[in-house]
């Protein structure tokens, strides 16, 4: 149980045990997130690769552990995986600069 | 480093490692996370359907390994074949081999090794074979051998003119995949194999030549869906080098000798073993090899399938050698099981023929 660091790898596999402590809610969610990640208007392989971008924008190891895993088991290619990891941090870095425009507009509504 | 390229061009065997031996795969399959508890047993596994003891349906397939020789050492080998392996099926085992053939319900017959070719009466013995009017007579090759040497280079006429069907590895579409698992140089002499085949008709659409290819994951995770593999596989061989197959088979790599050994040295055992166990799907069970399948040894033994092979595990029949064989004795037997019996229950399953559910 007790744990030397806030991140085990092992607790990906518990990742079902949420559904104990609030079984209808849990059910839900894991329904819906079966539902999302079928082949639909995009490819499972097109929201494989969705996924793994967010998974680093959101830097969740659970979901890189995951979604790293199945990319593999789809037959992604490692140049595949990176280029949506760069496209999440494209867009995060994006974020970041893009706010760079409100500095802008303070400055120059602040300076005579 | 040097030390490591050089390793990998040979077998377990001729390393002496400890997992070249079936009794130390074999305990390291039953100890560990499974003494502990920490995963279930197979058996305890499919005692949960009433699936226990295992028993075969109808015999289908006749498997039968010629050889452990091998001119590739592929890193997740479970027969831990390779150049410097000396096991051959004999011509003597071969006539009773004949024998069985003329004789069988089985409607496949399936050669495997190591690379079948390389046995010195391949030739003979699949003349013989091909006129006891097996339906289906599959060669597995992995391609490579096809150009490895200048009397394989009419292979693909000879498997024609015995209307073979070719069941081969292909790892992976890329390059880089391919050499790394199968090792240097393999991609581009198996697309040239590839083109061979067909070219003499091999894989081409409405052709009754069968060629099929066999999807193994390069590391340690479980094949994706068949179907979706199987897309993606056509669209690029046939984009990038205008080849044509029929059918990709995904196959789970089992947790047993070289891929064993890959899994522990990796440190991935128990994260494999927890995503086996948590793929496991009870009616893969129903339709697993072992129960419409006899797999048969270089050396003339037995076996529920080619991995028990492999582990030793000879059929638990009062028949264990092909020269006092008798179907109907030995499909009275129970099937002999082990952990690595989740790599064939993982997700839809996994058999020499691909998925084993929808």
């Amino acid at each position: 149980m007790a744990s030397n660091t806030y991140y085990d790898p092992a607790d990906l596999r518990k990742f079902g045990n949420i559904t104990e402590w609030s079984k209808e809610l849990g059910e839900k969610f894991f329904d819906y997130y079966a539902k999302v990640f079928e082949e639909g208007a995009l490819s499972a392989r097109e929201k494989s690769l969705i996924a793994l971008a967010v998974a680093h924008t959101e830097m969740c190891p659970y979901c890189i552990d995951a979604y790293t895993k199945d990319g593999l088991q789809r037959g992604i290619t490692k140049e595949e995986m990176m280029e949506a990891v760069h496209v999440g941090a494209a867009i995060k870095s994006g974020a970041t600069l893009v706010h760079g425009v409100m500095m802008m507009n303070k400055v120059n509504k602040l300076e005579m | 480093m040097l030390k490591e390229k050089k390793e990998k061009q040979q077998s377990l065997h001729k390393r002496h490692s400890d997992l070249a031996l079936a009794n130390k795969q074999l305990e390291k399959l039953s100890n560990g996370i499974f003494a502990s508890g920490e995963l279930p047993l197979f058996s305890e596994k499919i005692k949960e359907t009433d699936q226990f003891p295992l028993r075969p349906n109808k015999l289908e397939i006749l498997q039968i390994n010629v050889g452990y020789m091998c001119n590739q050492v592929c890193e997740h080998c479970h027969v831990d074949a390779g150049p410097d392996r000396k096991e051959i099926m004999t011509r003597e085992t071969m006539e009773q081999c004949l024998e069985v053939i003329r004789n069988t319900s089985a409607h496949t017959l399936d050669l495997t090794g190591g690379a079948p070719e390389m046995n010195p009466n391949f030739r003979w013995f699949v003349d013989e074979a091909s006129k006891a009017g097996i339906k289906d007579f599959i060669v597995r090759s992995n391609l490579t051998i096809i150009r490895a040497n200048k009397k394989y280079h009419d292979l693909p006429e000879f498997f024609k003119n015995h209307n073979i069907h070719v069941v081969s590895s292909m790892p992976h579409w890329t390059r880089g995949k391919t050499d790394k698992q199968r090792g240097e140089g393999v991609f581009d002499q198996s697309i040239k194999a590839l083109q061979e085949l067909n070219a003499v008709g091999y894989g081409m659409p409405n052709s009754d030549l069968r060629l099929d290819l066999v999807y193994n994951p390069s590391g340690a995770f479980l094949p994706g869906d068949q179907a979706s593999l199987e897309k993606e596989f056509k669209h690029a061989l046939s984009d990038d080098f205008g080849i044509q197959f029929h059918n990709l088979f995904a196959i789970t790599n089992l947790p047993i000798s070289r891929f064993l050994d890959y899994l522990i040295a990796s440190e991935n055992y128990e994260d494999y073993m927890h995503q086996l166990v948590e793929a496991y799907n009870p009616a893969a069970v129903k339709n697993v090899m072992c129960r419409n399948t006899i797999s048969i040894s270089w050396d003339g033994y037995l076996y529920d399938c080619d991995f028990n092979q492999m582990l030793e595990l000879k059929v638990a029949s009062k028949i264990q050698h092909i020269s006092e064989y008798n179907e109907e004795i030995l499909n009275n037997r129970k099937i002999i099981i082990s952990q690595h019996c989740y790599g064939c229950t993982a997700g839809a399953g996994s058999s020499c023929q691909g998925a084993v559910t929808e």
